[in-house]
């Protein structure tokens, strides 16, 4: 039986908010080759965005120095985006899922990435290894 | 970098239109927040933002949005939206903003929906 090809391609950025461009082309280049349609690659290029955000907003608190990984996993079906940051550990139970009514009704601001994230992308998970967070999302390809 | 930009022009009705251009993320959103601070620097409360060249939005371009509509309807302004890309408002939709805001397809639509100004 032929072996599933797996293609990986990396790209790493400083913690600064005017490289999320750049990460956000790396990303939707990657996802139109890989055959995604324009909606599914609008959607994966905005998680990409919200995560980075908030590790340079959070994990970093706007410290530009720093640095952010992202590496895309492309397999036959599906396409898997794993950032990485060595910033503030990032608690996954912490995130509340917003009661979007509430949310709209009392005019808050903020904390809607990670919502946004798991709206959009099939599979989100965030793992904390002592030297890093790690975050991995999915999307499968239909 | 990305390129965002906000032209603001007069319509008649005391009606103020914010032109959005190019890609709203994190790294632009100052701009957006400088121009809504001016229009109530201003005291003009009844504001159009057209998005008909807006690129891209996160959702730091939606906190904008969230940030200075309470203080914009407190005035008996609004913040109405229009001439959105399908890309664009698929993001506004998945977090539910058209519960809390008039998105219309066209500007002279969201001109209509404000009352005349005596």
């Amino acid at each position: 039986m032929a072996t599933k090809q797996t293609y990986k391609s990396s790209l790493s950025i400083p913690s600064q908010t005017e490289r999320l461009n750049d990460v956000r082309e790396f990303v939707s280049g990657l996802a139109r080759t890989h055959g995604f349609i324009e909606d599914d690659i609008n959607k994966i290029t905005i998680a990409v965005d919200e995560a980075c955000t908030n590790i340079i907003k959070h994990g970093y608190n706007y410290s530009p120095d720093k640095k952010i990984d992202v590496e895309i996993i492309r397999r036959e079906n599906d396409f898997e985006i794993v950032i990485s940051d060595k910033g503030k550990q990032f608690d996954p139970s912490a995130i509340q899922t917003p009661d979007m009514k509430d949310y709209l009704e009392h005019y808050r601001r903020g904390g809607l990435g990670v919502y946004l994230m798991k709206r959009i992308m099939d599979k989100v998970e965030f793992n904390l290894y002592s030297d890093r967070n790690v975050l991995r999302m999915t999307k499968t390809l239909h | 970098m990305s390129d965002f930009k906000v032209t603001i022009r007069s319509r008649d009705n005391n009606i103020q239109v914010l032109e959005l251009k190019g890609y709203l993320d994190a790294h632009t959103i100052p701009a957006l927040e400088d121009s809504f601070q001016k229009m109530l620097n201003e005291k003009k409360y009844r504001l159009i933002v057209n998005c008909k060249e807006l690129s891209y939005i996160s959702s730091a371009g939606l906190g904008v949005f969230m940030a200075f509509i309470e203080d914009v309807r407190a005035n008996d302004g609004d913040i109405k939206m229009s001439d959105m890309s399908p890309k664009v408002f698929n993001i506004f939709d998945l977090l539910g903003f058209p519960m809390l805001y008039d998105i219309v397809k066209l500007e002279e639509e969201a001109a209509n929906k404000f009352e005349l100004k005596k």
